[in-house]
This record gives C-alpha cells, structure tokens and sequence, in this order.
C-alpha cells in the first residue's frame, strides 16, 4: 500500500529523516513508535506532501506520489491527520465533517449559485454521513457547537471523524491518543480498529501510549534518529534490547 | 419645510456615500471575513474601477484635456460591468503572483499596488489626464428625470417652494433606489454564494490553511477566487462612485478614504457577516459624517478639526473592538442555508 525508499529531510544541519525505508502492507494497523526527535512525525509530513523530501521516493498504492502536494494525496486516497489536532475552530462540529468529502458541485461558485437544487440535495446526503460518523465517533452532542470549544480529547476524535468522511484508502494518524483520557482512549482504541476492519482502510499511526500501540498495531515499526531501527510483531518489539537502548538514550553511549 | 427638505436631501446623499461604502466592505468581506486574505490595497482596486467605468463611459477628451485614450461613451451597464472586470483582471495577475506566499506577502503586494495605481492616476496624464481629474462623467438617466422634472415644475408652477425644492433633488434618490438595488443584489448573492460548499472552504482555511489542505482542498485556488470576486466588487464600487460624483481626481483614491475607512467599517460592523459589512458602513460613515458638524462647533482650524475626525474614528474602532471583539454584528455559526434541516 505504502512503499517509503531512502527518504531523507535536512533542517539546517540536522537530518530529521535519514535514508528511511518502509513498507505499510494493505489492511494493517501499523505502528510507528521511537523516542522524541526520532523523525516519526516529519517522516508523516514527508509522505504526506507536507514537507518535500531532500532524497528518496514514496510510493502509494503503486504510484510514485513524491512531492505531490497534500490536497492531490487526499484525492489518490492518502489521509492524514495532525498531532495537536487542526480543527476549524470557528465552523460547528458538523460543518467540520460535511467539509472534508471530495467532489462537492457546491464548492463551484457557480453551481451553487446556478444549480442550488443540487447543491442542496448533495448537503442533505452530506449531513446524513455526517451524522452516521457523529454517532460512530461519539460526537453527536457537540454537533453544533463550534469546533474551537471542545476538549482536546474531543478534537481528537474529531480529527478521527473527518478521516472517516474522507473515506480514504490510508490513513496516517500522528499520536491518535495524545491528550485523551482514559475512557475516551478506549473508544478510540475500538473505532481505530473498526475502521480497519469494517471499513477495509489501512491505518499507519504513531503512539507514545505503548498499551495503545501493543494492543492495537501489528506490525510495529521502530525508528530512532531519522532511521527505521527495527520492526516486528510487538512482542517482538518489545524484547528487543535495541529498542529499549533507542528510547534510554543508550545509542549514544554505543557511538 | 425647506428645513427638512434640506435634511432629507443631506440624507439622500449620505445614504448614497454609505451605500457605495456598502459595495466596498462587501468585497472587503469575501476577501477577510471569509477567507482571511489580508487586502490592505483596497483603494487600489477602487480606483481601478472608477477609472475604467469613467474611460469607457465617459465622453472623449475635452480641451485642456491631456488624454489620448479612452472617453468612448458607452452606456452606463457596460462601463460598471468592465470596472469590475478590469478589476478582477488585476486581482487575478497580482493573485497569481503572491497568493501562494504566506499572507503578509499579499498584505504588502496589495499596498503596493494601490500606490503604483495612484501614483499612475497622477503621472499617467496620457490615460487618466492626471491632477486634473476626469469631468463630466455622465450619471445614468440623468437627462431623462432632470428633463421630466423640468416639465412638472414648468406644468406646476404654483407649487410650495418645499416640494419644488424636493422635486429638483429627484435624481439623487432614483440614484440611491439604483443603488439600494445594486447593494441588495449584491447582498443576495453573496449570501447564496458564501453559505455554500464553497464558502464553506473558504471558512475553512481563513480558520487553517494547512488543515484544509489536508481535506482535500486546493488553497491556493479557493483563494485566487476570493481574491478576484472580492476585488471584482471593489471595481463596482468605483463605478458607482464615478457616475454619481461625475468627477475623478486622485484624492479620493488615498489610502485613508479608499483603505482605512473601509477596513473600519468591516471590523466594527461585523467580520464574517455581509449585514455586518453593510451596517458598519453605515454606521462608520454617519459618525464621519456627523463628527463634520460636530467639529464646527468646536473652536477649531480646518487641519485641527480633520485631524479630530480621524481621531474619533479610530476611538469608534476601539471600542467596538472591547465592547464587541466580532462586530457590532458578529459572525453566525450555521450549517448551511441550502439544507433544510
């Protein structure tokens, strides 16, 4: 589904990302996990145009999908959502959702001042699904309140809920969990795989919380220092003494 | 009675200047209470309309006239429509450059250009016959109802003074029915256009850019297009502005009158709501306007009065900004006028 070769990104002297290879298989929950500064979240604006490589290729479903800006990803299928969650504050919840679906007549002027008929009858359509995803991801509540006044945990879910409109073929989650708590962690948990296996869509998510990335991620991939250390099941992983020297700092005592 | 014909017909005209301040923060509003676009060369495209509608519905060059362009006559509809056209054009040359750059570029692109515009109306003699101004720009229907008045009054002539008095100021208020219509129009339009799917972008990325990229949408052309619309309806207002003032210098273009004033009216109405635009044009004019009389009362030279306008003005500005941060009227949260829940 998703090929990464020898990507590389160099701020100033420093490279975030350095000769990355990786391969996301169809229909996974793969994890991608390493200590802070390892590149797991610039390696994610790497793939998903965000930021442009300064060498190597990304493949997405057999399609060499380097450099394309982020807007065109979205269109091949490619989706991704942001660490501190990037909500349209002053939109309601709903609107929110009812944005994110690709080919809306309405977004033409024209049409929608032409042929409002259709554009209406598209809005309607629109705010069902929205809703249908408002339920699954526990957000009907909050529908109309304005995106910018929910809790962190909440926007959380609501970046979750503008993947599940945008019904891509992959999406990348960058800490799904970060600033959710507990109770909200478990429903989380149960939608990330829901939308794997009901919805057919492969799923590549850095995590800090390693019983979300334990319980949810196989296979599990390690980086450390802008490289891909190791990967494996997480049992694997998790045995692995390289790993645990990766996240101790014990790499520079090695060098 | 004179009295209050004389007020009444102060308020035509008041009402007149507000409305084509209406048109202006209108535009203003598809570019930042829509999009977030940060035009402050409002005045440039302004201008841009005026000189158009005047070149190509306007009469040829006069004596003592140093134009060797433009003057073709042509009716009214087709001069308003290409100054909102030749704006647009602008719009988009100067959008195609700078809109893909975060937005302090555009902020200073659009400052920029409303300077090179003023400073071509005053050196560019040849096209715009430069500090001397364009005259005799033609007003619509003004023949027809000033002749028609002539008539009644010529068929009446033992009317009050007061009604003769009203019936010679006839034309300004056929001049603001037009214009209320135009406004209206605009209006309408407007917000059929912007509580849609697609102002609906737009929202999306005044509120974050890079989050509606990661939606799918393609920024920089949602914005182009909010850029050139709200730059188009800037060039109506210049047309409205021309056929009723009947003459253009360059003054009139000044940042402060073309820029500031119409940013003032946007914030304290309402960013975000095309009532609020309208409303604090209103509003903002009236104080101007009213801070006139106020001043000459006051024991004050010409220089010191303006001087305490701008002032006052800017103390309006402050506190609307801490008594209502989104406007007199702010923006509504809706989902979309199209769908009937």
């Amino acid at each position: 589904m998703l090929a990464v070769h020898g990507l590389s990104k160099r701020f100033g002297g420093l490279w975030a990302v350095r000769d990355c290879s990786l391969t996301v298989a169809q229909g996974s929950i793969t994890g991608l996990i390493g200590p802070n500064g390892a590149g797991k979240t610039t390696l994610f604006h790497l793939i998903s145009g965000f930021y442009r490589p300064d060498r190597g290729r990304v493949e997405f479903a057999g399609r060499d999908i380097t450099g394309l800006p982020p807007h065109r990803l979205f269109h091949l299928g490619l989706y991704r959502t942001f660490q501190i969650p990037r909500v349209f504050p002053e939109m309601t919840v709903v609107e929110n959702l009812m944005l994110v679906p690709a080919g809306q007549a309405g977004e033409r002027l024209w049409t929608t001042l032409l042929r409002p008929r259709l554009v209406s009858r598209q809005e309607r359509a629109l705010r069902a699904r929205a809703e249908e995803v408002l339920d699954f991801t526990g957000l009907s509540e909050v529908a109309t309140s304005p995106a910018g006044a929910l809790s962190g945990g909440q926007k959380k879910l609501l970046e979750l809920a503008r993947a599940l409109m945008a019904s891509p073929k992959l999406v990348l989650l960058d800490e799904p969990g970060a600033g959710v708590n507990p109770t909200l962690m478990k429903r989380l948990a149960a939608r990330i795989r829901e939308l794997a296996l009901t919805f057919g869509v492969t799923v590549f998510l850095i995590e800090h919380d390693m019983d979300l990335v334990m319980g949810l991620c196989d296979p599990v991939i390690v980086m450390s220092e802008g490289r891909v250390l190791t990967q494996g099941s997480p049992e694997q992983v998790r045995a692995d003494p390289r790993v645990i020297d990766a996240y101790l700092g014990g790499q520079y005592a090695v060098a | 009675m004179e009295t209050v014909v004389g007020i009444l017909n102060y308020l035509v005209f008041f009402a007149i200047t507000a409305c084509v301040y209406s048109v202006l923060t209108l535009g203003l509003n598809v570019q930042w209470g829509y999009t977030g676009l940060f035009n402050i060369g409002v005045a440039g495209f302004y201008a841009v309309g005026a000189y158009t509608s005047a070149l190509v519905s306007g009469p040829p060059p006069g004596t003592l006239d140093w134009r060797m362009f433009g003057g073709w006559g042509l009716p009214f509809p087709i001069g308003f429509l290409s100054a909102g056209v030749v704006a647009a054009l602008l719009a988009l040359l100067l959008g195609w450059i700078t809109i893909r750059l975060k937005e302090d570029y555009l902020a200073i692109a659009s400052i920029g250009i409303a300077e090179v515009i003023r400073l071509l109306i005053k050196n560019e003699a040849w096209l715009t016959n430069g500090v001397w101004g364009l005259k005799n720009i033609p007003s619509p229907l003004f023949h027809p109802v000033q002749s028609g008045v002539e008539v009644f009054l010529a068929a009446h002539p033992q009317l009050p003074p007061w009604l003769a008095q009203l019936a010679r100021g006839a034309y300004n208020w056929v001049y603001l029915a037009g214009l209320l219509a135009v406004v209206g129009m605009l209006y309408w339009v407007l917000e059929r256009g912007l509580r849609s799917p697609w102002g609906r972008v737009l929202r999306a990325i005044r509120d974050d850019e890079r989050a509606a990229a990661a939606q799918g949408k393609n920024v920089a052309a949602f914005k182009l297009q909010a850029f050139v619309l709200g730059s188009g309806i800037m060039g109506l207002a210049g047309s409205l502005y021309a056929h009723y003032a009947r003459y253009l210098s360059v003054e009139k273009f000044e940042p402060f009158y073309g820029t500031f004033i119409v940013w003032v009216m946007l914030v304290a109405g309402g960013s975000g709501n095309n009532r609020g635009a309208i409303l604090g044009a209103f509003l903002v004019w009236g104080l101007w306007a009213g801070t006139d009389f106020l001043t000459e009362y006051l024991p004050l030279s010409d220089v010191q009065a303006s001087a305490l306008r701008v002032v006052l003005v800017g103390l309006l500005l402050i506190g609307v900004l801490l008594l209502r941060p989104r406007g007199v009227v702010g923006e509504q949260r809706f989902v979309s006028r199209l769908f009937k829940a």
